[in-house]
């Protein structure tokens, strides 16, 4: 009985054991999404540049020695009608230097929508020298049926983009995030085509 | 459970099986268990190979004939789902259950009700994602591989059934491996040290930590991707700063663990037919357990060789090809110590030796695809064509369902007390292999070529490869009927066997009698040195 009694004890040790091995996947499996974040942050991986960045005009100077080509794309996302471009398609810049380009873009439906651009760099190791002070992608835009809109957009290549990057693609997708955001309560009446749909 | 296992333990000296149909629902012997999941699992092979015969058929010829695209997608993603999920897994849970208590000299497994509660969870699995093809908009049809948004913004509105199914199979594959470990770990019999374990008890101790590793990162997944429908947040979705390739990070990295877990326990059959009938000791054995660790080691960091296209830095894609191609060297190693095992051996070639043999030579060539789509710049070609269904389909079938077959006809005798027939074993099997190669070998062709996998209609120069692939696809299908039939004869009306079946046989399992008691070794038997297979 004694070595069944044991035998019991270690079993039990055993599932103890084993259920911690499949609790710190399931805690893995949570902290994967901010790692994976970060990981992309850092590397530039999936292309997402940084936030709202700081720019002290007086303590950098422009590198006049060098032009970056920098590409725009547009892109609107399946289903999304509105009419999206660069007023530009690219623009030579010095590194150093605040450049302000602008993105005009029209709802072309019948109802008040609500957009979200969503940026896109290639190439990836040139993310992280790339840097936004202001940006449309920053925010939403609430456009009326036919209203248009001219979006700024200010960046600065920093100085230190590597020296073999000469040109950066710099992609915009606009989503329709209407149902998502849900529009301010005096415009729901006008918006009485749009069944609310469960899937995001 | 301690408490379980103490009553069990009392009672089940005074109890053979249980009268009645309610024998099963209540059951916790793992030889019932190890049954039930078998059945369930050929009932589940069967279901996916219908599904598999009308792709084949809508296939037949170019154009579309039979079914509409929207349900041929479900037809090719509750296809994989099933194989994966339903057939495979469970068939070698099944074998797990019936084999590794009588290898290791154990009474039973280490959680009987725990076992009962896995078994039973997976019929009401897979009943609620098979209805969904009965529902409005129908089942999945994103991919067995539900790549989000495929599977989120786009879904069918069944997709939640799905989810909560795959999370029950989730339970019930880590409740199984729990299991599974603790009787390897706690329960061998006196003087079985882990050196001694017979290769199918190693595969299944390694196979199992696989499981409980990777399950928890599915189920992760899928309730990600449960939170992005109904929950409105962006896991997954680029519109609210999501990622759509986190998904298919997340996924492979289940998934590419999971492919090995549909293969290593077919090591383990594989490891245990030949020396049998090769009538010599496995060659190798210690560096076929190292070699089993090695590749389920190496098995975690290659996930991203599924996903080269999606734009990757070029040290990320050196890094997933070399540590790709790695993996060829343990398998090698397992490869060559088989051949070496039948190296000089007095051989003799009944079924299961047939299958065992199969196993080796096929499953080398899906090994060596595979080695082709390691290489990144020739991935870029091959990825989502034919070549691809060929390379998992060559790993998969010939690969781990023949070791299943095999591992059938080689343990049916201890199982039932009977013999099969044998000339009607190797008709399955010949029958088996030349519908398999005629359907799988000419998919190499038409993938080289370009012809897109997942679609239902093709350019006419796909046209005659693919009508000798389901051709093939029929005749390997309606072999596997035979199979059923031939089983059965088994269970009517074979002919006794002996306790020991197979001449060369090794190991614990044949000096039971046969059929093996429904309660044995309740005490430890002696490990004599002539039963260890090292």
């Amino acid at each position: 009985m004694s070595t069944e009694a044991k035998q019991k004890t270690e079993i039990k040790r055993t599932v103890k054991k084993l259920a911690l091995i499949v609790l710190g996947m399931c805690g893995f499996v949570v902290a994967l999404v901010p790692l994976y974040d970060l990981f992309c942050e850092v590397t530039g991986l999936n292309g997402k540049t940084g936030g709202p960045y700081v720019f002290d005009e007086a303590r950098t100077s422009p590198d006049t020695s060098r032009l970056v080509k920098v590409n725009f794309l547009t892109n609107t996302n399946q289903g999304m009608t509105w009419d999206f471009w660069p007023q530009k398609g690219a623009v030579r810049v010095h590194p150093g230097s605040a450049n302000t380009v602008s993105f005009y873009v029209k709802n072309t439906t019948g109802r008040p929508m609500i957009a979200q651009a969503i940026p896109s760099l290639v190439p990836s190791s040139a993310a992280e020298f790339f840097h936004k002070t202001e940006c449309f992608c920053f925010e939403q835009q609430l456009l009326q049926p036919g209203e248009e809109l001219e979006m700024p957009m200010r960046f600065i290549v920093d100085r230190g983009l590597p020296k073999n990057v000469s040109s950066i693609n710099l992609s915009y997708a606009l989503f329709d995030v209407t149902e998502r955001v849900g529009l301010p309560e005096n415009m729901q009446n006008v918006d009485n085509q749009v069944s609310p749909v469960a899937g995001g | 459970m301690s408490e379980v296992i103490h009553a069990d333990h009392h009672d089940d000296h005074a109890h053979g099986p249980a009268k009645g149909m309610l024998r099963w629902l209540y059951t916790t012997n793992h030889k019932d268990i190890g049954t039930l999941y078998l059945w369930f699992s050929f009932a589940m092979f069967l279901i996916g190979g219908v599904m598999a015969l009308v792709i084949r058929t809508e296939l037949f010829q170019p154009g579309l004939q039979f079914i509409e695209p929207e349900f041929f997608n479900q037809m090719t993603t509750n296809h994989g789902l099933i194989m994966v999920f339903g057939a495979i897994m469970p068939a070698f849970v099944g074998l797990a259950n019936w084999l590794i208590p009588m290898q290791v000299g154990a009474p039973d497994m280490a959680l009987p009700r725990m076992n009962n509660l896995s078994f039973w969870i997976l019929p009401f699995a897979f009943s609620m994602m098979i209805s969904t093809l009965f529902m409005e908009g129908g089942g999945p049809n994103f991919g067995w591989t539900f790549y989000a948004p495929l599977s989120t913004t786009y879904a069918p509105d069944s997709v939640t059934y799905f989810i909560f199914a795959v999370h029950l199979m989730g339970a019930s594959s880590i409740m199984g491996s729990i299991n599974i470990i603790a009787t390897i770990l706690n329960m061998r019999a006196p003087g079985m040290t882990l050196m001694k374990m017979p290769m199918f008890v190693w595969t299944w101790l390694i196979t199992a930590y696989l499981l409980i590793a990777v399950m928890p990162v599915l189920a992760g997944a899928v309730t990600m991707m449960l939170f992005d429908i109904h929950f409105n947040t962006s896991f997954f979705n680029a519109a609210g700063g999501g990622d759509p390739v986190m998904f298919q990070h997340i996924f492979w990295f289940f998934g590419h663990p999971e492919v090995y877990i549909m293969i290593l326990p077919a090591f383990g059959i594989v490891s245990h037919i030949i020396p049998t009938f090769a009538r010599k000791q496995l060659f190798g054995y210690t560096s076929m357990v190292y070699a089993v660790a090695s590749i389920a080691f190496l098995s975690f960091i290659v996930w991203a060789h599924h996903m080269f296209t999606v734009g990757m830095p070029l040290a990320g894609q050196l890094f997933f090809m070399y540590s790709t191609m790695l993996i060829a060297v343990p398998t090698g190693v397992k490869v060559f110590n088989w051949i070496a095992t039948m190296w000089r051996g007095s051989m003799t070639f009944e079924t299961p030796m047939l299958f065992a043999i199969a196993f080796v030579v096929l499953f080398t060539m899906g090994g060596f695809s595979g080695l082709m789509l390691a290489i990144t710049p020739a991935d870029y070609q091959y990825h989502d064509t034919y070549f691809v269904v060929a390379h998992f389909h060559y790993v998969l079938v010939p690969g781990a369902l023949f070791s299943i077959i095999a591992a059938v006809y080689f343990w049916i005798p201890k199982w039932t007390g009977k013999m099969y027939d044998e000339s009607l074993g190797k008709l399955h099997f010949w029958l088996s292999f030349i519908g398999v190669n005629v359907t799988f070998f000419p998919q190499h062709f038409s993938g080289l070529a370009g012809m897109p996998r997942r679609i239902p209609d093709y350019a006419l120069q796909f046209a005659d490869f693919n009508m000798v692939s389901s051709i093939g696809a029929f005749i390997f299908g309606f072999s596997q009927l035979f199979f059923l039939y031939v089983v059965i004869k088994t269970i009517r009306s074979g002919a006794p066997a002996k306790g020991r079946s197979w001449e060369g046989a090794k190991g614990l399992e044949w000096i039971l009698p046969s059929p093996a008691p429904y309660h044995s070794f309740t005490y430890p038997p002696e490990v004599k040195s002539e039963e260890v297979h090292g």
